[in-house]
């Protein structure tokens, strides 16, 4: 239903060049499911916002509620971020609740309640008690922090009436901000009020550029941060972030390129589940020094033990030593000739032999090498994924040159729309193993094997196809087996993903503990 | 150095014309910001006849940070730790620009008047303290003795 496809007509970026490659490609996909494409729109609606659209978002949230409600946008600002931005949950306690209360505990005034009535709270008693016999000429006040003389009409504070100078306060606001890291959560500055300092009153009290952008960033951050329908882009270079209609695990695509998980922010983790695959991280970081020594990027040729280092995502591995040559398998370390035929069993741990294991040595020593099973999996497709990305600069070479010879520059894209699907296989499959390892056994669980046996054998194929070398004579023909291949390959990759979806459907699944 | 805010200025002058009873505080000679502090044990205290010496030291940017307090004589306390450091919140994160040493050193006196054992700074002190009060009063009474009330 989700499949990943069905979520790139939504890149956001409407201006995105690529958008044009896929033209051909549409096509098919509509023939195939056309009414798949339609509800996935439907169903679920994202938005990436730049770091000015976060601000006008927060801003319009604001407008919102002070049409409803009439209190200062900075108060009721105050009052969303006490809420986490939920303006249901905001209303909700502001019409049925105790107002007085929801003021107190959002740590601002009561707008509504008559200012004359406000004595400047006693929490101060110890710091007053100390002015008290400090008499001042009149329209002055002596500023409690920097013990000068000031006209009281450059004494200024918040509705709590504790008042300072406006150069104490920038001062106090400008350490808590750029010292302290705080923002949203800056008190007065008198001893004990824990009352609120709003926006506005910072960007008034304080001047200085940077302290504001960085006050700014601070708000966002927050805002962004404790609002459940929004997300950062955890792309480390990247200042958007995605807003959604409704919090759900489904891949979305930030206009920097990147895609993920809307809720749990890791990659695009289909089939396996947020919650898992958690669990799955976690344990490969306490495991690192196992996962290191696996994740190794050179092995031993089975044969004659050369060493032997990946250059390529494909698995098929030739020894280069000239007089070995043995064909074999980078995963299993097995000979290659099985993984081409229809017995492929190179992704299935054999339970048998793990069973044999007897006595709680052996069997922690099976548990290590069921997960090292997984792990060398998981680690492997996400080794080729990163080789992948130098298929795409060789790919793009190739279309060039073949568009030098007989082809239009449409009849080429083939090879790009190749490699995007091979990456969605070896993302897919990468994340099975995930899912693998804390599968228990059951008939469902056999014929996810079977499946996710049949797209690792057809995506090393066409891996195996895109790292030949096109000619002249050969393009024609290549092209056909490129595009069968990947098509078998998406097909593959659909079917297994649809068949973990109807488990999750029907509970089938179940798991290890 | 930078020269002495106008704040330290005043805060020393005022602290010097209306001292606190119990507690003095006396600016080193060759440096400002550095304070030599005794504070009498309050009456009805374990630390009742001790007289503690304290070391206050105003950093760079006071008042908008806490000044940084520390026992100097041994004192057997659930909140004071055996370097001196001491567990009170307004020298952490309820620091407030409006407070002033004065404040502070009464607080100081305060904590001593009334521990705090279930906001601990020196464990077994603070253990003790719940598990068998009799007891740490004792113990605290005869720090008291040893350590601050040398003639
Ligand atoms: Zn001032
Ligand atoms: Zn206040
Ligand atoms: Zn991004
Ligand atoms: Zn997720
Ligand atoms: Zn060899
Ligand atoms: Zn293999």
């Amino acid at each position: 239903m989700d499949s990943d496809e069905d979520m790139e007509t939504f890149e956001v970026d409407s201006g995105n060049e690529s958008s044009s490659d896929d033209i051909g490609f549409n096509i098919e996909d509509q023939n195939q499911n056309p009414k798949d494409r339609q509800n996935d729109i439907e169903e679920f609606v994202f938005n990436v916002l730049s770091t000015e659209e976060i601000v006008q978002h927060m801003i319009d949230c604001i407008k919102e509620v002070n049409i409803i409600v009439e209190i200062p946008a900075t108060t009721t600002r105050i009052l969303l971020n006490h809420f986490k931005w939920d303006k249901e949950k905001l209303m909700e306690r502001y019409y049925d609740g105790d107002q007085e209360q929801l003021f107190a505990e959002a740590r601002v005034i009561n707008p509504l309640a008559s200012r004359s009535s406000q004595q400047p709270s006693t929490s101060s008693s110890m710091s007053s008690k100390a002015k008290v016999s400090r008499r001042c000429p009149p329209n002055s006040e002596e500023c409690e922090i920097c013990f000068t003389l000031i006209p009281s009409n450059l004494m200024t504070g918040l509705e709590c009436n504790h008042r300072f100078c406006t150069q104490c306060w920038c001062e106090y606001l400008t350490t808590k901000i750029m010292a302290e890291g705080m923002g949203q959560t800056i008190a007065c500055a008198a001893h004990g009020c824990n009352i609120l300092v709003d926006d506005a009153t910072v960007m008034r009290l304080v001047r200085d550029p940077k302290v504001r952008l960085k006050y700014q960033h601070l708000i966002t951050n927050s805002f962004v941060e404790c609002n459940r329908l929004l997300r950062w882009c955890p792309s480390p270079d990247c200042n958007n972030a995605v807003k959604v209609q409704h919090v759900e695990a489904h891949p979305v695509t930030c206009k920097c390129g990147h895609r993920f998980c809307f809720a749990c922010g890791e990659n695009w983790h289909d089939p396996v589940r947020c919650s898992l695959l958690k669990r799955w991280i976690k344990k490969c970081d306490d495991d690192s020094e196992t996962s290191n020594w696996i994740a190794a990027n050179t092995k031993e040729c089975p044969k004659c033990n050369v060493t032997i280092e990946k250059d390529g995502g494909c698995n098929h591995m030739v020894c280069k030593n000239q007089s070995c040559k043995t064909e074999f398998c980078w995963v299993c370390l097995g000979s290659w000739e099985p993984h081409g035929s229809s017995w492929y069993s190179c992704n299935r741990f054999n339970e048998e032999e793990a069973k044999e294991a007897r006595g709680a040595q052996e069997r922690s020593r099976a548990a290590l090498q069921r997960y090292l099973f997984y792990c060398n999996r998981y680690m492997n497709h996400m080794q080729s994924l990163k080789f992948e990305n130098k298929l795409y600069a060789s790919v793009k070479e190739k279309m060039e040159e073949m568009q030098h010879h007989c082809m239009s520059w449409i009849e080429v894209q083939f090879l790009k729309k190749a490699v995007d699907i091979l990456c969605q296989c070896r993302q897919t499959l990468m994340y099975t193993y995930v899912f693998a390892y804390y599968l228990r056994k059951n008939n469902q669980s056999t014929i996810f094997e079977d499946n996710q046996r049949d797209l690792e054998a057809a995506t090393e194929k066409l891996s195996e196809y895109l790292e030949r070398d096109i000619t002249n004579e050969n393009l024609a023909n290549i092209k056909q087996q490129v595009q069968d291949k990947y098509r078998y390959c998406d097909l593959r990759r659909k079917k297994l993903l649809e068949h973990v979806h109807e488990g999750y459907e029907k509970e089938s699944w179940e798991y290890m503990d | 150095m930078s020269a002495l805010p106008r704040r330290i200025i005043k805060e020393t002058q005022r602290l010097m014309q209306e001292p606190v009873p119990g507690i003095s505080a006396v600016p080193d000679e060759s440096n400002a910001r550095y304070f030599h502090v005794i504070v009498t044990g309050p009456e009805d205290s374990p630390f009742e006849g001790g007289l503690f010496k304290l070391e206050l030291f105003l950093p760079e940017d006071y008042p908008m940070s806490a000044p940084k307090v520390r026992f100097i004589t041994k004192i057997y306390h659930p909140n004071i730790d055996r370097l001196g450091r001491i567990c009170l919140d307004i020298l952490k994160d309820k620091w407030s620009p409006a407070l002033q040493i004065r404040t502070v050193l009464l607080s100081i006196q305060a904590l001593l008047s009334a521990p705090n054992p279930d906001d601990p700074l020196a464990n077994d002190v603070a253990e003790l303290w719940k598990v068998n009060e009799v007891e740490a009063i004792r113990n605290a009474k005869e720090w008291t003795r040893k350590y601050a009330m040398e003639n």
